[in-house]
């Protein structure tokens, strides 16, 4: 299974195995990382699963949908390397990823 | 004081199905809602997105379920109390008595939190210090708009909020309009609008800009903002605004005695009642084994709490079940004449 590496605010970092298919938000909700709180459920509606992606990740993932960087707009802190992990769905391909969270959502 | 059997406190697609189910058992109730439209998530988060879960609608918007919900309580004339927040509640007696933020109270048997993930909020600036200046020049609404008459405003965000007020203000004040991106999300009319104002030299417009600082003692004074390449522009601002859109949050709920998980309240699935006698929650808010979090859940659950507020609201009687299509009882409450 890919793992991916969540690193909260605190400088706390897990890595975790999340199966192929879920969305990197998901992985985190189901393993009780902080500083991810999804409240709309992963419908692209909240902004309250922003992550910071590790720079060197952000060509190698999907490009941002249509309505993402709306999103980001409403969040808290966004920069360059901003995403919602709602929309960031595990495969093999995104193995080894890294992802801090902000100092909060919203 | 306002007496009713049953106070929801949350006008979105579950609190409004739950006014229903009360309403054919004949009880009596009232809803509370921070925002100021009816709706909830629905209304606010995606009036346009397409849901496809509800049964027997193969396909609405968040706009038109809500319209639709609204159509089918028409009967009972039930009053929305809209941009209230519920702040206290407590028990008196055999009562329930609730106080909002504008000081509305009710008394009832029973209350129904049907509250989604807490209350809409204006998202605000992250910046440090900002906040003795929020509600005097920092403000995420418009309430008089007169104030900002002759003054110079800096309004931050790149959806309608932002662009219809950085507008709308144009006309009587010197607005400076700042923005994550180069991309406004607004509506295209809108965003053509404000760059003709531009070119008129009646806006001025920064994009890739984001607030970096504030100065000022009594009053603020310059602000800072940081363009993507890290460097800093300095505005001379009487106001401030942020229009980024609204974020839930749980707010007073967790001051009220109930049994929390995570943001939830855990409930029994025999009537979604909480560990407090006579509240209920319903919908997102509330959690049990196997809970989903889907509307159709949340109109179940809605049916469950309205009949366990029977008791409560009428104590001598006992709770007959019946169905629509065939009691009289219901019919004329519902006002459908035969």
């Amino acid at each position: 299974m890919p793992k991916i590496t969540y690193i909260e605010i605190s400088g706390k970092f897990q890595t975790i195995e999340v199966a192929n298919g879920l969305s990197v938000m998901e992985g985190a909700v189901q393993n009780d990382i902080q500083g991810i709180d999804a409240d709309c459920g992963g419908s692209m509606a909240c902004a309250t699963c922003h992550v910071y992606v590790k720079e060197e990740w952000l060509d190698k993932l999907p490009k941002k949908e249509d309505g993402e960087e709306d999103m980001l707009d409403m969040a808290y802190e966004p920069k360059k390397n901003s995403r919602l992990s709602c929309q960031l769905i595990v495969s093999d391909e995104l193995d080894g990823l890294t992802v801090s969270t902000p100092s909060k959502q919203g | 004081m306002i007496k009713t059997d049953t106070l929801i406190i949350g006008a979105g697609p579950v609190g409004l199905f739950c006014v229903h189910q009360l309403g054919i058992i004949g009880l009596k109730c009232e809803v509370v809602d921070n925002l100021d439209k009816i709706g909830g998530q629905c209304i606010e988060l995606y009036p346009d997105k397409p849901i496809y879960d509800i049964p027997a609608v193969p396909e609405c918007t968040g706009e038109e379920l809500t319209n639709n919900l609204i159509e089918q309580i028409k009967a009972f004339k039930t009053n929305f109390h809209l941009n209230e927040r519920v702040e206290e509640i407590k028990k008196v007696e055999k009562k329930w008595i609730t106080k909002t933020n504008k000081g509305t109270e009710f008394e009832s048997s029973s209350i129904i939190i049907a509250a989604g993930v807490g209350s809409f909020e204006p998202r605000k600036f992250s910046t440090k210090e900002i906040d003795k200046f929020e509600g005097k020049q920092i403000l995420y609404s418009i309430k008089d708009k007169t104030v900002f008459k002759d003054k110079t405003v800096c309004i931050f965000g790149g959806g309608d909020s932002a662009l219809d007020w950085a507008i709308e203000l144009s006309n009587t004040s010197k607005v400076i309009l700042v923005h994550r991106r180069d991309d406004f999300r607004g509506m295209q009319a809108t965003v053509d609008k404000a760059n003709q104002l531009k070119k008129e030299c009646k806006i001025e417009i920064y994009t890739k800009y984001q607030l970096d600082s504030v100065q000022g003692k009594e009053k603020i004074e310059i602000i800072n903002i940081k363009h993507d390449d890290k460097s800093i522009k300095e505005i001379k601002t009487d106001y401030v605004l942020g229009f980024f859109g609204l974020i839930m949050q749980l707010g007073p709920i967790d001051e009220w005695g109930l049994n929390l998980d995570k943001k939830t309240i855990p409930v029994n699935t025999e009537n979604f009642e909480t560990n407090k006698e006579g509240i209920f929650a319903i919908g997102d808010i509330c959690s049990y084994p196997g809970k989903l979090k889907l509307i159709l859940s949340g109109f179940h659950e809605g049916a469950l709490a309205a009949r366990g507020c029977f008791k409560y609201a009428k104590p001598d009687e006992k709770y007959r079940f019946e169905f629509t299509t065939s009691s009289k009882a219901i019919k004329s409450r519902l006002g459908v004449k035969e």
